[in-house]
């Protein structure tokens, strides 16, 4: 017991906490909130997509992060398993009458054919290194997406009708279209719950903590620091780092499953280059690795431009001008210097408050 | 017959990616960053180019010589403010900062000139001619986007490998620090690249909206994607790399546009880059460069 308690709060291990922490300490305010305040109807519809962000980030910080290689295409996953999702769900809404459980097997699957993608992917995509590696993964996000704006698939009481191309899907009364091609799905019931999301953000920390952690994530950032003596000591680089992708492409593609069924339209255009770029924009901002500062760089970048809507026209371009200037601070040599100086001066005015509780 | 005139059609289209991608293939060989703001520096030369024309009723030449200045000018300018002070940090970093200022320009456009679709004004009859007894109808436009596009490889040519400018961008791109040592000032050479790139933006931003004749604040992104890929295509830090990628990539699109289907013609252009890379990883001119130990 004595142990296990030692274990959460040592220095190896303290970020792990925090982020837990924070997860958690997250979702409890929100519910207090909800609960007894009441919360706007604006900030409420935010939950769940920030919840799909977060697990979204942290799978691609798995790749870019702990794994090294810059992927440009990491809404395609999510596309797989939004559509995939959306697909189980239409097919056992019949069947299954219990909304959780619909919800828990469309993410799981939805989590599986994303993985499955990835496994494709990564067969070619990780024989090539640096920015070609970029380029293939920007590549496939777009092959992704054209096959995906060109699928119709409908369902009625004599199964499911499919067609590719051109819409040749005709349904008998009461049939409903699952996907009809650029207009993407159109009549999804809304299944995705906070509570659900918050549960995906936990299991994606357990899994990323474990696996980073464990025996295999240690060879993944051996691999990612130094290729060839990774490789000298026998660690087979193109299977540490396809472990590291597909899992990420698993858990992009349940965040994918969730954000797909909170809505109850949806466009695979949704899940275009801008997508990827901005949940990237999330895990740099964070620190590359760093599981909480991906957390929190994803609050506050998804929240920032949503809390500068009064702004309306601004907001995109006020929010530009902040990810530049960070970019700039936390990357120029002087400007640091300059930051760190201001930040110190700034903490020298203030009168002292925590050395009492240093001593 | 009909083949001939897709071919040549596609040709014009590759011309067009041809010269953006070579903007993106020089920074990247000397600056070793993708420059994602080239496609903004486009959609804001395409506007430049549009009021002169419009609002100031200037003349076609005058009104391309201005949006050059324009997007020269700028592109300095982001060279300066925002790559400039990165230059030591990671690759990742410089490209965060890159989006961040493709961003920046895409919202500025919009607030603006609006996200209305505006109509470029017509530079040149829509007059085609007929080889072959009538059997192969070309257009004018489609012509001359190709021998602007030849006119420019040449000069660019000679430009690198015939000044004294273009050898210290050779220079610069193989070894910054041998470079500087033999007395080249490796910042300004930087910034006279991204000044040339963005110049031949401003040009392909006028040949785009000849051929599409409306353009809104996103115009450049996706023939930015297109002409990214064909940098790498083509090998991504050679010169006519960028020209034979951009010229294959139009080709390739048109004719799956013309034979296989318009709604895929996106996905088999990627999956032909694809396939490309998996032969040869460092694109059909790229070089090979081993890993020392």
């Amino acid at each position: 017991m004595e142990k296990t308690i030692r274990k959460i709060f040592d220095k190896k291990h303290i970020s792990r906490t925090i982020s837990y922490l924070v997860v958690i300490g997250g979702f409890v305010a929100v519910q207090l909130l909800m609960n007894t305040v009441g919360i706007k109807s604006l900030f409420r519809s935010l939950l769940v997509p920030t919840c799909c962000y977060i697990v979204a980030a942290l799978s691609l910080n798995l790749v870019v992060g702990v794994s090294g290689e810059l992927s440009l295409g990491h809404a395609g996953f999510m596309s797989v398993g939004a559509f995939t999702g959306i697909i189980i769900c239409g097919v056992l809404e019949p069947y299954l009458a219990l909304n959780w459980l619909r919800l828990l097997i469309a993410i799981i699957l939805g989590g599986v054919a994303a993985a499955i993608v990835g496994l494709l992917i990564s067969i070619p995509v990780l024989k090539l290194q640096g920015d070609y590696l970029a380029i293939v993964t920007l590549a496939f996000c777009q092959i992704i997406k054209s096959l995906l704006n060109n699928i119709y698939l409908g369902i009625d009481s004599n199964g499911l009708h499919f067609s590719f191309i051109e819409n040749r899907v005709s349904l008998i009364p009461g049939g409903k279209m699952l996907l009809s091609g650029p207009m993407g799905a159109t009549a999804t019931t809304r299944l995705a719950t906070f509570t659900a999301g918050f549960l995906l953000i936990l299991l994606s920390l357990l899994i990323i903590y474990n696996l980073t952690y464990s025996r295999y994530g240690r060879t993944i950032m051996a691999a990612r620091d130094n290729r060839i003596a990774a490789e000298s000591v026998g660690i087979h680089i193109r299977n540490t780092k396809m472990l590291a992708f597909v899992i990420s492409a698993c858990l992009a593609g349940m965040s994918g499953a969730l954000f797909g069924l909170n809505y109850s339209t949806l466009q695979p255009a949704k899940f275009d280059f801008n997508l990827s770029i901005l949940i990237l924009v999330y895990v740099v901002l964070g620190g590359l690795g760093n599981i909480t500062g991906t957390i929190i760089a994803t609050l506050i970048l998804y929240a920032l431009p949503e809390l500068l809507r009064g702004l309306q026209d601004y907001r995109m371009l006020i929010y530009s001008i902040i990810l530049i200037v960070i970019m700039l601070i936390t990357n120029n040599r002087k400007l640091k210097d300059k930051t760190d100086a201001l930040i110190a001066d700034i903490k020298a005015r203030l009168p002292k408050k925590g050395s009492a509780a240093h001593d | 017959m009909a083949f001939l005139s897709y071919l040549i059609n596609g040709m014009g289209l590759g011309s067009v990616y041809a010269i953006i991608a070579l903007g993106y293939t020089m920074v990247y060989g000397i600056a070793k960053m993708l420059n994602f703001a080239h496609g903004d520096v486009i959609m804001i030369g395409a506007y430049t180019a549009f009021y002169c024309l419009t609002l100031f009723k200037m003349s076609t030449f005058a009104s391309i010589i201005i949006a050059i200045i324009v997007c020269t000018v700028l592109g300095i300018l982001i060279e300066r403010l925002a790559y400039k002070p990165l230059r030591k940090s990671s690759s990742l970093s410089v490209l965060i900062t890159a989006i961040g200022v493709s961003y920046f320009l895409q919202n500025l456009a919009q607030i603006l000139f609006g996200t209305d679709p505006k109509v470029f004004p017509e530079l040149m009859k829509n007059s085609t001619f007929s080889l072959f007894d009538g059997q192969l109808t070309l257009s004018y436009k489609t012509l001359l986007t190709i021998i602007v596009c030849i006119l420019i490889m040449i000069a660019l040519t000679i430009f690198v490998n015939r000044t004294k400018t273009g050898k210290a961008m050779r220079a610069c791109s193989q070894d910054k620090e041998a470079a500087q040592l033999m007395g080249i000032n490796v910042d300004n050479t930087i910034s006279i690249t991204f000044a040339l790139g963005s110049g031949l933006a401003a040009i392909a931003s006028v040949l785009l909206c000849m051929t599409y004749s409306t353009f809104n604040p996103t115009l450049g992104s996706m023939p930015g994607i297109k002409a990214f890929t064909a940098a790498v295509f083509g090998g991504i830090g050679s010169i006519p790399g960028a020209f034979v990628g951009g010229l294959l990539l139009g080709i390739i699109e048109t004719l799956t546009k013309a034979y296989l289907s318009t709604q895929l013609s996106d996905a088999i252009v990627f999956m032909v880059l694809i396939v490309v890379l998996l032969i040869k990883p460092s694109g059909l001119l790229g070089k090979k460069i081993h890993e020392k130990v």
